[in-house]
């Protein structure tokens, strides 16, 4: 069973943490907001993608396992 | 909410006097341990709520039943000085709630998203070599020759604050010939203990500075921030003082907050050598670690973030009624056992960037992609300068920034 990530982008802040934390998953569009790169990734960026949905400030990453 | 808090007993007072420069007060960790949601005292005699677990922290800051704005009843404002300066500012994003917040905030967060900022690489590698030559070349105002070839400055004034205040004027607009009048009033307002004519007299004159920048820049618009927050008072989407007011939150909040991170990060390096090793000789990877290792345990904004709670929430067990303020010690939370093992310990290869050094929530720092590539790029940059550098006065004779707004040191003195 894999990892499928959604995010809620209308409540992002552009904080970049998602970007930072697991790169290959995220990114930001022009305007900062939240873009999912991978929605299904796989068991190399799953620890990643946890800990980028455990920093969001506005928690807006959802994984589900 | 109207109702008129009555101050509880507490025998705890907030901020606490530190112990050890380079750690919280001791009396945090115990209150983690044994009281993690309690009353303090604050300076105006009332008695907000003090959290200082790190679950506790992150829970309130990310709930939109507390409220950023200290013109509410009950906000815990962190000193006299601050109460002044609330009272006759305008308010930026920061003291706002959404929708208001989320409208101004999402102007600007197109021009700090990490690919954005990662543009400004050169430009900050280009400002750390010019520093460090300039240091290196030394003795100028800043600098004096030591007995032998060894040379010593101020590593505050010769590179911790010029970096972040070059960048940040280059990004904005403003121009960095003005830096010894811009960081005059900055210093001025994050000294808790300036007094009314002080706040008002460094207030007035930055805000005056920044309402004509901005209007400058949206009459002969520039490649900067300030020129693009310009097209939108044009363009109907922002009153002039929305604009000095944000350009007033960045000029401040962008080179006071670094400016701290490199004087009291290099000083902490310089006591650990085998990490300060580390990021001298470490790999990318690293030195990311180091940074966020470093932001973890010198929580420079060191005076917990403040909101006030607009309904009745229960916090882990404990009721917070409407109208009670609320501390949230971030500084004691970024040091929880619960959360990391020996966190006291400086270990700039933990590899976490879960701190809430940044803060949490919705209010989290909107600088920090910048925060970070510039501290990324200035520690292992100074170090492998001069492998050499020490401080050349004991921590008793260092000037520890215990009554400013943000936490570091006024002066590094150093040799190379």
């Amino acid at each position: 069973m894999g990892m499928k990530v959604t995010v809620d982008k209308d409540m992002c802040i552009g904080a970049g943490q998602c970007v930072v934390t697991a790169p290959d998953v995220f990114d930001q569009d022009d305007d900062g907001f939240v873009e999912v790169l991978n929605e299904s990734p796989g068991e190399g960026d799953a620890e990643a993608v946890r800990d980028a949905a455990h920093v969001c400030p506005a928690r807006v990453i959802t994984v589900e396992e | 909410m109207t109702t008129t808090e009555v101050p509880q007993e507490t025998s705890t007072s907030y901020p606490m006097t530190r112990e050890c420069p380079y750690r919280p007060a001791a009396e945090l960790g115990r209150l983690q341990a044994e009281e993690p949601i309690t009353r303090a005292r604050i300076w105006d005699g009332s008695t907000p709520w003090l959290l200082t677990r790190y679950a506790d922290v992150r829970s309130v800051l990310a709930d939109p039943r507390f409220s950023s704005d200290p013109y509410r009843d009950g906000y815990p404002t962190v000193a006299a000085s601050r109460k002044m300066r609330q009272d006759r500012q305008r308010p930026s994003f920061i003291f706002m709630d959404d929708p208001d917040h989320a409208r101004l905030r999402k102007m600007l967060i197109g021009e700090f998203t990490v690919r954005r900022i990662e543009t400004l690489r050169p430009l900050i590698e280009q400002t750390v070599i010019e520093l460090l030559d300039a240091m290196e070349a030394g003795p100028r105002e800043t600098g004096s020759r030591l007995a032998g070839t060894s040379m010593s400055t101020d590593l505050v004034q010769a590179f911790a604050l010029p970096l972040p205040s070059l960048v940040i004027c280059h990004l904005l607009g403003v121009p960095y010939s003005d830096h010894a009048f811009f960081q005059e009033q900055s210093h001025a307002l994050l000294d808790l203990t300036s007094g009314e004519d002080t706040v008002f007299g460094a207030l007035d004159a930055l805000q005056g500075y920044l309402d004509d920048l901005a209007e400058t820049r949206r009459r002969n618009p520039a490649d900067d921030l300030i020129s693009r927050l310009g097209a939108r008072v044009d363009a109907g989407e922002l009153e002039p003082s929305e604009v000095s007011a944000m350009a007033f939150l960045l000029l401040v909040a962008g080179h006071e907050t670094t400016a701290n991170m490199i004087g009291l990060g290099t000083l902490t390096l310089l006591h650990h050598p085998d990490q300060a090793a580390l990021v001298r000789d470490g790999d990318t990877a690293t030195v990311r670690s180091a940074v966020e290792e470093l932001l973890r345990v010198l929580t420079v904004t060191h005076l917990g973030r403040r909101r006030v709670a607009l309904t009745d929430v229960e916090v882990d067990g404990t009721l917070i009624r409407a109208g009670e303020g609320v501390i949230l010690a971030a500084e004691a939370a970024n040091r929880d056992p619960e959360k990391y093992s020996d966190p006291d310990d400086l270990d700039v290869t933990r590899g976490t960037n879960q701190h809430v050094a940044f803060g949490f929530g919705i209010h989290q720092c909107l600088g920090q992609p910048l925060a970070r590539i510039e501290l990324q790029i200035a520690y292992p940059a100074l170090l492998r300068r001069f492998p050499d550098l020490r401080v050349t006065v004991p921590d008793s004779e260092i000037r520890f920034r215990d009554q400013m707004a943000v936490y570091g040191v006024h002066e590094l003195p150093v040799a190379f």
